[in-house]
């Protein structure tokens, strides 16, 4: 009905000037028009194209190389296939991408999904002021500065007598004494750190979904008779069933392509790559390698193999949520 | 909803007892407070550690051991002028970014709503992609890419390797996915009828961006601005990846350096130091509430 109206109003706009319609446009017209749109993309087509397209390829072209901070000052020496070799027989590699694997699935399901769906339910369920405030505290962890996260997460786990987990928990729960981070069990402070932050981010996403949810479909159900579990399982989440979807994908790929917090928290630690994850192996080997010697083209060849994993993974995603019905032409170009 | 249509009708159907319904909200209560334990207790520890000689858990404790031994000696380092450079560094890259981003992300975006060119897809779908990519994955050739940029002569010693300005400009980019796809979203809300009727008696492109479409979208700018201030205040990896030494570190890499480089380490020194950090984040957090839970819920979907 309003596009109809709409499209009326185009016609008769176009008729009171005198202008052609959207088929018939004059050539000189369509270059200009597309001149100027080229204008007010210029700044973010440059840095795209700087520091994404051409930072790509560039990272393509590393991976073939054996560059490293020992022979920086000569040309660049390609070796062909000899990285990638290197990386597949890494008497690391099965671990690493066991821990990879291990590390999103993991996170993905406990916090990212399973905890932030937890807390939207649970969060709409008691009067709003109340749901807001707890939201609000859950989104600390994300407005923290990782370094100042880590840090209260390093002191939680800290051993006797500066840890806090240690000093508050009974000893029948798990506190040792020993420095829990380290000595303990280092995969759950990693998931932990992690799943903090990533909970959050669903939490928001769901809450507006489950808000959104029309009133006299829930209410239709309780007068049905339907129990708070029924109406969760029946109602609530196939009503959310796309951004459930959506932030399943999207936390994905920020998991397996993310490693701040893992940096500043163990650095892969403790002892040989307990949890490493391959997106810090391969800034490892570029920038953090013992006795200094930064190993560029090695460390691009584990950036590209995830990398190409990754963009997989997004095209999948785009193609599963028909995103390109988002990108629908723009009318106003219509005049 | 047929689920529940076609659902075998209860016997005995009716209010769910209130007894019960008390339950329910004690159980949730209960819940989202055991949930927040870690984070508060956190945030105790930074609290209580900042105005205390030494703790031990989260108790304050003086020199023969007993409860006390409250200080305000950590915070001596605000008369030192290490701090106040890494906190021009962290200003700069936030002010750099808010503008950058901006800029960027208000012009494209209203191009990518508003206008039909080659290329527009491609544009949207890779910037989409980009958006769930952590592109710290590309930081090998960045690195690269910035030692370029510094040779280049005048413009070079600004944003090339070890400078504030390479930092800002590279977080600029990263940021730019999100920035657009952002702006994008409000640009497609706002109805068409002024800018046509602008454009219809000859205003150009330009302008009709800049009189009539940009003040539609000021609470976008100010959502998006205050979004990328906060990203560019706390970043950490891009800085210290890009940075050697003090004279160039921001909060966060300084706030590191404390850490790593010291030993024993001073933990109320370094509680302070990430406080202090955290002011105007805090601000933001206490004035501007609703607006950060709608960004990160809006910012972040892409729409």
């Amino acid at each position: 009905m309003t596009q109809q109206i709409e499209e009326e109003a185009d016609a008769l706009a176009r008729a009171a000037v005198g202008a052609p319609g959207p088929q018939r446009r004059p050539l000189g017209r369509r270059v200009r028009s597309t001149a100027s749109a080229y204008g007010f993309m210029a700044p973010a087509v440059a840095l795209v194209l700087v520091f994404f397209v051409a930072s790509g390829l560039l990272l393509l072209i590393l991976s073939f190389t054996d560059l490293s901070s020992a022979n920086f000052s000569r040309a660049w020496n390609f070796i062909g296939l000899d990285n990638y070799e290197r990386l597949f027989t890494d008497p690391f590699f099965p671990k690493i991408a066991r821990n990879t694997v291990f590390y999103v699935v993991t996170t993905l399901i406990v916090f990212n999904l399973g905890l932030a769906l937890v807390l939207a339910l649970v969060t709409t369920s008691i009067p709003r002021r109340a749901g807001f405030f707890f939201r609000l505290v859950w989104l600390l962890p994300r407005l923290t500065p990782s370094v100042v996260y880590i840090l209260m997460w390093q002191r939680i786990g800290a051993g006797d007598p500066f840890g806090i987990y240690n000093q508050i928990v009974p000893e029948f729960l798990g506190a040792s004494g020993g420095n829990l981070i380290f000595g303990g069990s280092p995969w759950a402070f990693v998931i932990l750190t992690n799943g903090f932050n990533g909970a959050s981010f669903g939490m928001i996403i769901f809450t507006s979904a489950l808000e959104s949810i029309p009133k006299d479909l829930l209410t239709a159900a309780k007068v049905d008779g339907a129990g708070t579990w029924r109406i969760i399982r029946d109602i609530k989440i196939p009503m959310i069933k796309w951004p459930l979807l959506f932030i399943a994908t999207y936390q994905t790929l920020s998991l397996l392509t993310s490693f701040e917090y893992i940096l500043l928290l163990t650095e892969g630690g403790p002892g040989l790559f307990t949890t490493e994850v391959w997106a810090l192996t391969s800034y490892k080997r570029a920038f953090a390698t013992y006795f200094g010697n930064s190993q560029w083209g090695y460390g691009a060849t584990w950036a590209i193999v995830l990398v190409t994993i990754a963009l997989l993974l997004a095209v999948a995603y785009v193609k599963l949520f028909r995103f390109n019905e988002l990108i629908e032409e723009p009318r106003i170009e219509n005049l | 909803m047929t689920t529940v249509e076609t659902a075998p009708p209860r016997p005995a159907a009716g209010p769910i007892p209130r007894s019960r319904q008390k339950m329910g909200r004690y159980f949730a209560y209960g819940f989202l407070i055991l949930s927040i334990i870690p984070i508060l207790v956190g945030y105790a520890w930074l609290i209580i550690a900042t105005v205390s000689a030494r703790t031990q858990g989260l108790l304050p404790k003086n020199a023969e051991g007993g409860i006390g031994g409250f200080t305000l000696s950590n915070w001596d380092f605000v008369f030192e002028s290490a701090i106040w450079n890494a906190m021009l560094n962290s200003l700069l890259i936030a002010v750099f970014m808010v503008i950058g981003v901006g800029l960027a992300s208000t012009s494209g975006g209203y191009a990518l709503s508003r206008m039909k060119f080659a290329g527009r897809k491609t544009f949207l779908t890779g910037t989409l992609v980009l958006h769930a990519f952590k592109a710290e994955m590309l930081l090998i050739a960045i690195f690269f890419v910035l030692r370029f940029l510094g040779d280049i002569p005048i413009i070079g010693g600004f944003i090339g390797f070890n400078t504030v300005g390479g930092v800002a400009l590279v977080m600029v980019a990263l940021e730019l996915p999100l920035g657009i796809w952002l702006m994008k979203g409000f640009f497609d809300n706002l109805s068409w009828d002024m800018e046509r009727a602008a454009l219809i008696d000859g205003a150009s492109r330009f302008r009709v961006w800049w009189q009539i479409m940009v003040p539609q979208v000021r609470p976008g700018i100010a959502a998006l601005s205050l979004f990328t201030f906060i990203v560019g205040w706390n970043a950490y990896l891009v800085p210290f990846t890009f940075t050697i030494g003090t004279k160039v570190a921001n909060m966060p890499v300084f706030l590191n350096q404390l850490i790593s480089d010291t030993a024993p380490v001073n933990w109320n020194l370094v509680a302070a130091v990430g406080l202090f950090q955290m002011i105007p984040l805090i601000i933001f957090f206490i004035f501007t509430q609703e607006l950060l839970l709608n960004i990160y819920a809006g910012g972040s979907k892409g729409t």
